[in-house]
Order: C-alpha cells, then sequence, then structure tokens
C-alpha cells in the first residue's frame, strides 16, 4: 500500500469556500486513494472527499493544507491535489 | 443514460429554483442530470405536483433521483409527486431534509463522484444539526 503525503500553503483569496471545496472534493474522488486534508500537522484529518467535512473545514487564505494518502494512487493523488491548490483552483480535473 | 444520480430542485420561486440550479451547474459542472421547478401553475409563488414530475422526468436517471425542497407544500407536493411516480422509479426517488441551496450543490459534488442515492442523500442531510 503506497502512502504519500505533502503540504501546500492556500493563497487563494477567499480561502477554502465554496468554489475551491467542490473543485477540491471533485479533484479527490478521481482517485482510489484514502484520502485526508488537515488544516494543522497534527490533524484533525477530514475526508477529502467529503464536501460538507472539506467545507465546514473553512480554512482560510495563508492556511497551510495539509494532505495524506493512502492506496495504489495515493501519490499522483496528493500531487493533483497541490497542483491544483498552487494553480489557484484553475484547473478542475474533470473526468480524472 | 447517466451513471449519476439526478438531482431536482423544488422552491415555491422559480427565481430560486433556477438559481440554485445555476450555484450547482457553475459549481459543480453539468454532468448531473439536474432539473428545478418553482412556482403554481398560475405563475405565482407555490409548487406544483405535475411540474414535479416533469422535473423528475427530465432529471431521471437510473441511478434515482434525489429532490432538494425550500418549504412545507414543496415538500408535500413532492412526496405526491413521487407516489405517482411508475412504481419501478418510486424507491429510486427521495426528498433530502437539507437546505435547499447548501443541500444542492452537497448532493450534486456527491453524485458527480459517482456515488449511490443513499450516499448523496447522506451527505445533503449531513449538514443539518442533528
Amino acid at each position: 500500500m503506497t502512502k504519500a503525503n505533502a503540504s501546500v500553503l492556500l493563497f487563494h483569496e477567499v480561502g477554502l469556500h465554496a468554489r475551491p471545496s467542490v473543485k477540491l472534493t471533485k479533484v479527490a474522488k478521481g482517485f482510489g486513494a484514502r484520502i485526508e486534508l488537515a488544516t494543522n500537522a497534527d490533524g484533525p484529518w477530514i475526508d477529502a472527499k467529503s464536501i460538507v467535512r472539506v467545507m465546514a473545514a473553512k480554512a482560510p487564505k495563508d492556511t497551510v493544507l495539509h494532505f495524506r494518502a493512502e492506496g495504489g494512487d495515493a501519490e499522483a493523488a496528493v500531487a493533483a491535489l497541490v497542483r491544483l491548490v498552487e494553480s489557484d483552483f484553475a484547473e478542475v480535473e474533470e473526468g480524472a | 443514460m447517466s451513471d449519476k444520480v439526478g438531482i431536482v430542485i423544488v422552491s415555491h420561486s422559480p427565481d430560486v429554483a433556477k438559481g440554485t440550479a445555476d450555484m450547482v451547474r457553475q459549481m459543480v459542472g453539468t454532468e448531473v442530470p439536474l432539473a428545478w421547478t418553482g412556482g403554481d401553475p398560475g405563475g405565482g409563488l407555490g409548487t406544483s405536483v405535475e411540474k414535479i414530475m416533469a422535473a423528475i422526468d427530465a432529471a431521471w436517471s437510473p441511478k434515482g433521483v434525489a429532490i432538494l425542497v425550500d418549504l412545507g407544500g414543496a415538500e408535500t407536493n413532492s412526496e405526491m409527486a413521487i407516489e405517482l411516480m411508475p412504481e419501478d422509479r418510486r424507491d429510486r426517488i427521495v426528498v433530502c431534509n437539507a437546505p435547499v441551496v447548501e443541500g444542492a450543490v452537497m448532493a450534486a459534488t456527491e453524485a458527480w463522484g459517482g456515488a449511490s442515492l443513499d450516499e448523496v442523500r447522506r451527505t445533503a442531510e449531513e449538514l443539518s444539526p442533528g
């Protein structure tokens, strides 16, 4: 079982609000791995595929987002999520 | 046809229903079957069983349809619409106990990922206290 993790600075102007949350969840759902997200390195960790939990995290601008994933495509999943945040949520990997 | 649960938005106001659908389309995309209805047949505020049935048909998916409603009559009329649907479809249509706008976006996001009708409903209802 592959494990992967990464951290990335959330610089999106309004933080992890509705639209970015939906995009992040959609990207996460494109992978088979279990993917979790935290706004603190020590957790709590939330399911990155759960739109309700991701939105409830209410991560503001300048939060460091931590991702961790476990499963066959864990590395690709974490890479895609980091890319999404770094691109300021520009890319939605439709059908990914 | 679609491998994603369909979403139906029912509000007393056609403007609210359409606005909610606009938000779902912009945030989640157009891959999820989506229909909205609002207003009574006379053009006033209200809901209509017939229009709800037509919306269910428009958003139909073999995986089922989740309905988001606003107040009282929207819910009872949606339940009546479900009862009037063909028997083999009735058990694949649910009314979610969730706020209409937030619930529709959450439900559609979950549906987009290919979730089952039950998972879609639970996601929308996770929003509600208790």
